[in-house]
């Protein structure tokens, strides 16, 4: 019986789509043709489900018709205080601390309307293993993320090259939408996010934040 | 029976229909003014359905830019996003399109993992009212429609009422309406749901466990048109509620 663990987070978990200049600059003029016609303007958000919630160490189950998942890896950043239409200067104090995610895709292409089948399956979301207190990171907008695979490094990324930094990224978000304490943010996945299969071992490290381990396992063993 | 959770006297409490207004579950009878309507129950994952009746689709088919459809179009909402029964929901100065959505919203009472056609409305616990409100001049083609249209505080509208699942012998066959200052500017029977509920929950629990207190939004039909500064939204669907909302400006809330 699949029986994941609760990772350290409570409230409602978002995701931030090419906020990395790196992925942005991956579409190339793809931006300006259809279905996306013109570049992002606001920050583009989506929502891990509480179904998708696991912990560091809780394995993940890769469907049975798709080979390989994407590893999404990024800094969440979990809110300590209510944030309501805050200011770039202050919005850190907002931040309680940070954690690892990984927020796992069904590989594909647009980013259009991406189907909910892609990113919210059961255990898409591993996070943890602990929540660091925001003053134990001296700058979040510049630490190394490492995914290896079995052991094997596979991508080396920064949180630094950011379209928006955690704190402008807080100010933006928060003009249109409360975020309560314990909701994660996470500051959107670095260009050419690593896959992984059935069997094997994922383990993404954060700077300063910790190391998220995670076993992917074929459906029929659950 | 019709339940409502409202806030009176320093304390939340679930509330039921009563001549004189409302029942409190301790006896106590107070009219459907002097309390705070909350969402009628503990709102978990939010699933709302885009495109969800067929004349809807030919209304907004113009700014579509993929029309075709395999599967719902299903995205998520927050439970930060929610308000309840006579609330207000900001207009931001300056936008031209915002509009209301009136939906039938099916809240899920078991843990719901695979289920089939068959089966599925034994996993409904109850329905209420939903207003989607959207912005449209905010809709980007990325991930559509983006949480900055959809997402907004105030922007789901939940209540009055949760009415048992047992009450109501045909969800598919309910009158909805909208009204704008008293003017109906929309209408729609849950007959005409192209996805009805036992296939949004087939659909849904095929990939993702469904936990009690979800609730699946299952999209409006035609007729959704602006709404401005001082209007009184009031969403209706017959058997389950009238939904009252007013829309304020930037200035109530500070601006």
């Amino acid at each position: 019986m699949w029986n994941p663990s609760h990772p350290p987070v409570s409230g409602t978990v978002y995701g931030t789509l090419l906020n990395d200049a790196g992925a942005l600059s991956a579409l190339g003029e793809q931006v300006n043709s259809a279905p996306y016609k013109a570049p992002p303007k606001a920050p583009i958000l989506y929502i891990k489900p509480r179904n998708t919630w696991v912990s560091h160490g809780d394995s993940v189950v890769v469907p049975s018709d798709v080979n390989e998942l994407e590893m999404g890896a990024t800094l969440g950043v979990v809110i300590g205080r209510t944030a309501s239409h805050i200011q770039v200067a202050d919005a850190l104090s907002y931040v309680a601390g940070y954690t690892v995610v990984n927020d796992i895709s069904v590989p594909h292409a647009s980013f259009y309307r991406p189907s909910m089948r892609f990113k919210c399956r059961d255990g898409f979301c591993p996070m943890g293993p602990c929540v660091v207190p925001r003053d134990s990171v001296a700058n979040p907008d510049a630490l190394k993320v490492t995914v290896a695979v079995d052991g094997a490094v596979v991508h080396v990324a920064t949180t630094s090259g950011r379209i928006r930094t955690i704190a402008q990224l807080l100010a933006d978000v928060t003009e249109f939408m409360t975020l309560h304490p314990g909701d994660v943010l996470s500051i959107g996945v670095a260009v050419g996010a690593p896959l992984a299969k059935v069997g094997q071992r994922v383990s993404i490290q954060i700077e300063g934040v910790g190391t998220l381990e995670n076993v992917l396992v074929s459906e029929e063993l659950v | 029976m019709k339940r409502a959770r409202v806030a009176y006297g320093g304390a939340i409490h679930e509330a039921y229909e009563h001549p004189a207004g409302l029942r409190l579950a301790d006896g106590r009878v107070v009219s459907e003014d002097a309390v705070v309507w909350l969402a009628p129950f503990e709102v978990g994952t939010i699933i709302a359905l885009g495109l969800n009746y067929a004349d809807h689709v030919k209304e907004l088919s113009k700014e579509l830019t993929v029309t075709a459809q395999d599967e719902p179009l299903a995205f998520l909402k927050a439970p930060s996003s929610v308000i309840g029964h006579r609330a207000q929901t900001r207009r931001p100065d300056g936008v031209n399109f915002m509009h209301y959505e009136c939906e039938l919203a099916v809240v899920i009472g078991r843990v719901a993992k695979r289920v089939k056609r068959h089966d599925a409305m034994s996993y409904v616990a109850g329905y209420t009212v939903a207003n989607d409100y959207a912005i449209r001049d905010y809709l980007e083609n990325y991930y559509r429609p983006n949480l900055r249209v959809k997402n907004r505080d105030g922007g789901t509208v939940l209540g009055p009422w949760f009415v048992d699942a047992a009450d109501v012998p045909d969800p598919h066959a309910l009158q909805l309406r909208t009204l704008v200052n008293g003017v109906v500017t929309q209408q729609g029977n849950t007959r005409d749901l192209i996805s009805d509920i036992p296939a949004l929950i087939e659909y849904l629990s095929e990939f993702m466990t469904l936990n009690p207190g979800d609730v699946i939004l299952t999209g409006t039909p035609d007729g959704v048109v602006n709404v401005n500064v001082g209007d009184e939204v009031v969403t209706e669907i017959d058997g389950i509620g009238r939904l009252v909302n007013t829309i304020v400006s930037d200035a109530t809330f500070g601006r």
